[in-house]
């Protein structure tokens, strides 16, 4: 059995979502900015799936989603246009973000401290959670925006966005949420909630890579990271992703539709696989409380077992899940979400990412407390940390001298 | 970066077929018992190395001839990625049937060699090379216990980078002789630096005793003070109008202290050097006054040209003291 326990990297294209798509590649190709048949063609279509975005997240008619490749672009867009509109030609310096966010707020980030912005970097609770009022304290005059955001990829813990909003409201100060982990997957209801910006993106709702959105509240000025032609209003140029446009679209109305019952379905599956796991392998704990998580994330700590490890003995048994450990990646740099939480220095190299989506079945979890059990039998039976021979004296190990 | 490192390899595509079949069905993972060796008449070491927390921990068990010194049997056991259960179980694989003592010339470089597929291809990604260093650190742990003396012992040099192997002495000539200003010259030049990174600079993967960085500015500043030293030397004895402005600020400062200072102080007096402004016709340096000569009136005539005069004919005819 191919079991892919990955969603949250990325979700396969449904096949309605990819439907959708085809007549747009090599019938309908015409580009949208021309005045003939073939250019207006697709006008429909892509009415359609603007429609279908705003109400998946509720946005008002005055709000502008506009489209992008990606949500890196999106949240590149974001930070780096509020440092030129506000901080370069404007009397703010200062950026508020939080430890745990993705790498493509992070890095841009670290980028734009090199250019002589302030930026503030909140902690997490032992939850993984930034907590509206450890923002209250660090937003000053000089707070050109604050970004966390919405739910986050290695836990699922959702971040408090209605109060965060509140509070930069409260302080005229303008708020950026990365939206990626929650749109499709728990409400979002831009009506309720006061956010400035959202960056989305279709893959992680079962929509085609490639594809993602920003959400402007109000249509406000937010100077273009791309320019060029005249495309979306002069915002975002560059010639419109029609098919991609399409799928995103019917992804946005395939994942919200009946949101509820989805997220009951899939909170089923990860409830019964979470407490599967936990109860049939001792010395394991997972993160944060499960009613402030999305309803398809799993991150579980195995004693014993390093996360590569148990990546490698799962891929073996066709299960596709995710490590944070340091082990794992090309720069060996722990992951800094698992650092940021910091409940234990294990999580760092121990902590293995289960993510499911709709399409996860009973069959599967079924499959996956079989074959996960069997990986970390099978590992800690090698593993020193259950060896029953101890050393000899003096043998014993030197703490731990690595930083994370 | 070009075409080929577009799409960056997967990690465990560069693991050899020796490293993938060792993590799949590891040879010599297991534990040898006080009772089993004690059974053969030999001796039992047990050696850790590592932690859970620090990422990877090995656990080494030699059962050895004390008659021959000989590791007659050996097992692992690990916490760790794939490479690094490969590589501890390589490690044991390659103790047996040697003594301590030729046990202990096995180095991680070795080990890496061994899990190789062929001689030419490594047998782990660059990133991977630290995996094996845990096991040439093991076997340093264990044979020091059953030699009765330190680890340390072994180790004639000061490793910087254990990935590499390259050793602090050699880096510090090779960026003398090469004049080198980067890390990433050092590692072109050494390869240090160039698999786990952690001995590039602190907060990497492991906490190291040298950083790349801290060498590199150490000996840059060594070498810059050499240069200037040779500078001011040459200097001294040289023209002191093609001289930097700090030599030249030494040289007044040699001068006055050589032949100026003592009569100020005997008269309760002293000076300082403010300020030295070199333009194309003069070198204007300018001074104060402290205690007694502050306000003498000798200060803006006798002593002022006395100090002038001496500094010329020292130094440079462009020369002019400017009190404030």
């Amino acid at each position: 059995m191919n079991v892919y326990m990955d969603n949250n990297a990325t979700t396969m294209v449904d096949p309605l979502v990819r439907d959708a798509m085809i007549p747009f590649l090599s019938e309908i190709y015409g580009n949208p900015n021309s005045l003939h048949r073939y250019g207006t063609a697709s006008h429909p279509a892509i009415s359609k799936a603007i429609d279908q975005i705003y109400k998946g997240i509720n946005a008002g008619d005055e709000d502008d989603i506009i489209f992008t490749s990606c949500a890196t672009e999106s949240n590149n867009w974001v930070l780096k246009s509020v440092w030129i509109d506000k901080i370069l030609h404007g009397d703010k310096n200062h950026i508020v973000t939080t430890e745990v966010e993705h790498p493509s707020v992070l890095s841009t980030c670290k980028f734009l401290e090199e250019q002589g912005v302030k930026v503030t970097y909140l902690p997490v609770n032992d939850q993984g959670i930034v907590e509206a009022h450890t923002l209250r304290s660090f937003i000053t005059d000089k707070t050109a925006l604050v970004s966390v955001m919405w739910a986050n990829n290695e836990t699922g813990m959702i971040f408090p966005i209605k109060e965060i909003g509140e509070i930069c409201r409260e302080r005229g100060v303008l708020f950026h949420t990365d939206g990626v982990q929650a749109v499709g997957k728990i409400p979002v209801d831009m009506q309720a909630v006061h956010v400035d910006f959202m960056s989305m993106s279709a893959h992680k709702f079962h929509g085609p890579k490639g594809i993602g959105a920003l959400y402007i509240k109000g249509s406000q000025k937010l100077s273009p990271l791309l320019h060029g032609g005249e495309h979306m209003g002069g915002r975002r140029s560059g010639t419109l992703n029609v098919p991609y446009i399409v799928g995103m679209g019917k992804a946005m109305e395939l994942a919200t539709q009946d949101l509820e019952a989805k997220m009951d379905s899939m909170a089923a599956k990860r409830n019964r696989l979470e407490d599967a796991l936990l109860s049939i392998i001792p010395d394991t704990f997972t993160v944060g409380e499960r009613a402030r998580r999305t309803p398809n994330t799993i991150l579980i700590s195995i004693r014993g077992v390093e996360g590569e490890g148990m990546l490698w003995d799962l891929n073996n048994a066709q299960i596709g899940a995710s490590t944070g450990s340091a082990c794992a990646s090309e720069d060996l740099e722990a992951n800094t979400v698992m650092l940021a939480i910091g409940a234990d220095h294990e999580l760092a190299h121990t902590g293995i990412r289960l993510s499911l989506s709709r399409f996860s079945t009973d069959e599967e979890v079924d499959y996956v407390i079989e074959h996960f059990q069997k990986a970390v039998t099978r590992l800690r039976a090698i593993s020193s940390s259950y060896a029953k021979v101890g050393p000899t004296k003096g043998g014993e190990a030197a703490e731990c001298g690595i930083h994370h | 970066m070009a075409k080929n490192d577009l799409l960056g390899g997967s990690l465990w595509d560069q693991y050899s077929n020796k490293v993938t079949s060792l993590m799949n069905n590891p040879t010599h993972q297991g534990e040898i018992s006080e009772e089993e060796a004690a059974a053969h008449g030999n001796r039992l070491i047990v050696a850790d190395f590592g932690a859970e927390s620090c990422g990877d921990a090995v656990r080494l068990y030699w059962e050895i001839d004390p008659a021959s010194d000989t590791i007659v049997n050996s097992k692992f056991k690990s916490f760790g990625c794939g490479t690094a259960i490969a590589s501890s179980d390589m490690m044991t694989q390659l103790c047996i049937g040697k003594t301590v003592q030729e046990a202990v010339k096995i180095t991680n470089i070795d080990v890496e060699m061994a899990l190789r597929d062929t001689p030419d291809v490594p047998a782990v990604p660059p990133q991977k090379m630290h995996c094996s260093v845990m096991a040439y650190d093991v076997i340093k742990k264990a044979a020091g216990l059953y030699l009765g003396v330190d680890a340390a012992h072994f180790e004639d040099e000061i490793i910087v980078c254990e990935c590499a192997r390259v050793s602090l002495g050699t880096l510090q000539e090779v960026i003398r002789l090469n004049d080198l200003h980067t890390v990433e010259q050092i590692t072109d030049y050494t390869k240090a630096g160039g698999f786990c990174k952690s001995c590039i600079k602190p907060g990497g993967h492991e906490a190291r005793e040298y950083y790349l960085v801290d060498i590199l500015a150490d000996v840059r500043k060594k070498m810059d003070q050499e240069k200037m030293a040779a500078a001011a030397t040459a200097g001294l004895g040289g023209n002191f109008d093609e001289m930097t402005l700090v030599q030249k600020i030494k040289a007044i400062d040699a001068v006055i202290d050589e032949n100026l200072r003592q009569f100020l102080i005997m008269d309760g007096g002293n000076m300082e050097v403010v300020d030295v402004r070199d333009s194309e016709d003069y070198c204007d340096i300018y001074i104060r006054y402290l205690g007694a000569c502050n306000g003498c009136a000798s200060s803006t005539t006798g002593t002022l040209y006395a100090i002038e005069a001496t500094l010329k004919e020292k130094l440079s005819k462009r020369i002019r003291v400017l009190p404030i």
